[in-house]
């Protein structure tokens, strides 16, 4: 049912493209002020959550260590794992970031006859996740090429990486297959494993479809509807010299592409997609794990409450204390009141 | 145990599949055998934590303080500025699942709340309904909900239900730890006076004897001579602890339930024999405290605060005592807050300057490593001591354990202490052998019963938590013959027991220093004819 919510919105947002920029001619709008305004929401928001979340206080040192601590010297530490350097940090995170460390280790439980359980090591879901920002990453980098001019030698590189296998004409680019495949594993996972679809919410539902809508038409587009890329580019640019210019003849598939990217754009601030930006700030992977070492400072206080001394505990115990001999900072007479 | 199904019954009642329905709409069901009482006001009072009252799980009415939903939105906005941790787990998650079956909670009763991202979601679906535009506007359809008493009452069910354990932070692709929401999740429930007696009950008596159990100094002076009687009885070495001796190079503090429970008592003994050892060979001068006797920290699953109050006594003991820095012994929850929290907490108010950085005078050792909180874990220290031949130890007298190696939740995950005691304890037993990867070290799984879970009257739910180790454990057993479960931590030893007699009963539990103490030669001892436990040292017959 939330598939189904989400799915119709995606449709419904599509259809908005197609009469907005199509029946209704309404190109500048779609081409130009709608996509600007998204990479505004998208920019001012993207660092206000950021901001947000800078503003909440790291009163406690809380990493979750996943290996061996810094300890004797004849013990072998997992530097990585559980860093006691910045250098160890900075690796950890890079390979949290750009390798996805920790979903490389899930594992699956299964239950059996009698009384067992076992767990094996389960990659799809790294696999996965892998495929599809990575080549989310290089196909945003490929259409660098519309807004550069000459288009950087990196780009044309990644460019002619892509279209290796040269398929067709025009070439297929190999993201192009895995994008699609991945936000499809990572759709039907959703459906079809219970816990998953158990946990799902509308959001989780709706910006796979939207990122698959956007998939569908670019590639459409692309392909099929052979819009005209001159046209496309020259749009492109103007936008970003603020010398806006809406070229004839687009064709409307560009402007649904364009539609839903901008959606996608103005509805990351509001969304769990701020991962992206979270999983640097997390404390219980980018802090150092030498906590008994370096005393970690809380920038609040606590309010002030009574702590419970040792005067106080002598007091109510001294003679019990007494009686067997224990040391105590007063004598019993002079305790005694 | 008697309310409990047979193992094999329990065990063939876990489903994993959820139900159809939408999880907002299963109301909470509080099953008897899964929570504990609710807290003794008394005991609440004498913290001075709000709403103290009698009130009951089971009632409809949990007699909440008029403004309830007022407090809890005000707490929830505090803590949301003063943790970022909070305010990021509540943002990113991505509901992808990694965790959900990483819970020994869920592994083993099946219900579907106790997924970790499920539990989280418990409160996050409140955050989005009332704390973000969204969420507000567009209600359930955004994953949101409003703050009712079924809510309030779901989440002291599952918080509850939560051991904070953290294996769930170590498959989270951001390293969200649930943990860390269900510890504000039971701040916040404390706020209104909702605690469980197993917690409030501990805190109060550590804030006024010290010790959770509540043990005044002479009868704790009592119970540590009884072990000495003990010792003497099988070693012919009398222990001669010293108390709250000023002057002394080492203040140690440890659980006290090793103090008061089997076979807590065995790994106590162990302490006392090593220390004893270690002041007739090399003059070191170790003291217990009777003030700071507890290291296990009860208010680390109440409040931040109380933590800190709890904790606040180990420096403040160190100070009068005059020592040079503090040996920890083997607990878990201890540790993380020793290790996470308490240089931060208590560090700049109460450790004193004359305090040194920990150095062995034994083996001229420095632990760098503690530098700062001044406080070292018994297992490191004794490694050292191994390591540099200091003790003389003979294994043969453990020649009947065939051992495997329990690593306790918090030491794992909240510091990475795992081959200090897998060290000292292949120097100590002949026989060792590890279970299997993805049950162990920083995948280790809880005992069911840490973070005040360790009541009687939720069996069920300890021996549902307890499946996933005990079945590592009885993987082990049947194939390798081991016989011993090893661990650092109390409550380890407190629940485990439980957990193995209902789940592999052939297996044993114990501590590492219980293990020292049996292979420790002193000089001039009698010989020995039984373990610590009074049982016979089969091994030695050959010799
Ligand atoms: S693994 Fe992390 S992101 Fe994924 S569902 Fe669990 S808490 Fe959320
Ligand atoms: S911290 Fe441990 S008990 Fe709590 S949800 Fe995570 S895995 Fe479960």
């Amino acid at each position: 049912m939330k598939a189904l919510y989400s799915l119709f919105l995606v449709f419904a947002l599509a259809a908005l493209a197609l009469v907005g920029a199509g029946a209704l001619g309404m190109e500048k709008a779609f081409g130009l002020y709608i996509p600007f305004l998204a990479v505004a929401v998208f920019v001012v928001g993207f660092c206000m959550r950021v901001v947000d979340w800078g503003k909440s206080a790291v009163p406690f040192c809380i990493p979750t260590t996943c290996g061996q601590q810094e300890s004797l010297p004849w013990i072998k530490q997992s530097t990585i794992e559980n860093p006691s350097t910045t250098g160890g940090v900075v690796m950890r995170m890079l390979l949290e970031v750009l390798l996805f460390r920790s979903l490389f280790r899930n594992t699956k439980v299964d239950l059996h006859e009698g009384t067992k359980i076992t767990y094996s090591s389960s990659k799809w879901l790294w696999l996965g996740a892998l495929a599809f920002h990575y080549s989310f990453l290089t196909i945003v980098l490929r259409h660098m090429r519309f807004f550069t001019e000459p288009v950087p030698g990196i780009i044309a590189g990644i460019e002619a990486m892509d279209s290796m296998l040269q398929i067709g004409a025009p070439t297929l680019y190999l993201t192009d297959i895995a994008f699609v495949a991945a936000v499809t594993y990572l759709f039907v996972r959703r459906v079809v494993v219970p816990q998953i679809r158990y946990i799902s919410l509308v959001q989780d539902y709706f910006p796979l479809f939207l990122i698959l809508g956007i998939a569908f038409s670019g590639i459409f587009m692309r392909y099929f509807a052979k819009v005209d890329i001159i046209s496309v580019k020259q749009l492109a640019m103007g936008l970003v010299t603020f010398s806006w210019v809406v070229p004839e003849g687009i064709g409307v598939m560009f402007y649904i592409h364009m539609f839903l990217v901008s959606v996608l754009l103005a509805y990351f601030p509001l969304s769990k997609l701020m991962h992206m930006g979270g999983v640097f700030l997390s404390p219980t992977r980018n802090m150092n794990c030498a906590s008994r070492k370096f005393r970690h400072i809380n920038p609040w206080k606590f309010e002030n409450v009574h702590y419970h001394t040792y005067e106080e505990y002598e007091d109510e115990f001294r003679e019990k204390m007494v009686e067997k001999d224990l040391p105590v900072d007063k004598p019993l007479a002079e305790g005694a009141e | 145990m008697s309310d409990l199904p047979r193992p094999e019954a329990l065990f063939a009642n876990i489903n994993h599949t959820p139900p159809k329905a939408d999880w907002m709409d299963v109301p909470v069901d509080i099953k008897p055998g899964r929570y504990c009482y609710a807290a003794n006001p008394d005991s609440v009072n004498y913290v001075g934590l709000p709403h103290a009252r009698k009130w009951n799980p089971l009632d409809d009415d949990w007699k909440l303080p008029e403004n309830w939903q007022e407090i809890i939105f005000k707490g929830l906005h505090e803590r949301l500025q003063k943790y970022r941790s909070f305010k990021i787990f509540m943002d990113i998650c991505v509901r992808c699942g990694a965790c959900a079956d990483k819970c020994h909670f869920f592994i083993g009763s099946g219900d579907p709340k106790n997924m970790p991202v499920l539990r989280a979601e418990l409160l996050r679906s409140v955050y989005r309904g009332e704390f973000t535009t969204f969420g507000k506007i567009l209600g359930r359809f955004a994953g949101g909900r409003k703050l009712t008493p079924e809510v309030l009452k779901e989440w002291w069910y599952y918080f509850f239900q939560c051991s904070e354990c953290r294996r769930c932070s170590v498959f989270c692709p951001y390293g969200i730890d649930t943990a860390e929401v269900t510890i504000i999740g039971r701040e916040l429930l404390n706020l209104v006076g909702l605690n469980i007696d197993w917690i409030a009950t501990p805190v109060a008596n550590c804030y006024r004897t010290g010790n959770h159990l509540g043990i005044q100094p002479h009868a704790f002076f009592d119970m540590l001579d009884f072990f000495c009687d003990d010792i003497e009885d099988i070693t012919g070495i009398r222990p001669e602890p010293s108390f709250n001796k000023k002057g002394a190079d080492i203040l140690f503090i440890t659980p006290s339930g090793d103090v008061f429970a089997d076979p807590g008592t065995y790994t106590c003994m162990g302490y006392l024999m090593l220390f004893e050892y270690l002041k007739r060979e090399y003059g070191l001068d170790v003291t217990w405290s009777t003030y700071a006797s507890e290291g296990g920290n009860f208010g680390f699953f109440t409040s931040h605060e109380t933590m800190k109050r709890l904790n606040s006594k180990m420096y403040m003991e160190a100070d009068r005592l005059g020592v040079k820095w503090i040996l920890g012994g083997e607990c878990g929850h201890m540790w993380r807050v020793v290790h996470q929290y308490m240089d931060t907490l208590n560090g700049p108010e109460f450790q004193n300057s004359r305090m040194e950085v920990p150095s062995n005078p034994i083996t001229g050792t420095v632990f760098k490593n503690a530098a700062s909180t001044k406080m070292v874990h018994i297992a490191e220290f004794t490694a050292d001591l191994i390591k540099h031949g200091k003790l003389n130890l003979n294994k043969k007298r453990n020649a009947n354990i065939h051992l495997t190696w329990h690593d306790s939740c918090n030491p794992a995950r909240g510091m990475g202490l795992l081959d200090e005691p897998r060290f000292v304890a292949k120097s100590v037993v002949e026989k060792f052998t590890e279970m299997p990867e993805g049950t162990i070290r920083e995948q280790t799984f809880c005992c069911g019963g840490g973070a005040g879970l360790n009541a009687g009257e939720n069996d069920e739910l300890r021996m549902m938590g307890g499946l996933p180790r005990a079945n590592a454990v009885k993987y082990v057993h049947e194939k390798y013959g081991v016989n011993m479960l090893g661990c650092v931590c109390a409550i380890d030893r407190a629940v485990l027991p439980n957990s193995m007699q209902y789940w592999v009963p052939e297996v044993d539990v114990c501590g590492l220093h219980e293990l020292v103490a049996n292979a420790l030669v002193f000089p001039g001892e009698k010989e020995r004819e039984t373990d610590l436990r009074g049982e016979d040292l089969p091994g030695l017959e050959d010799e």
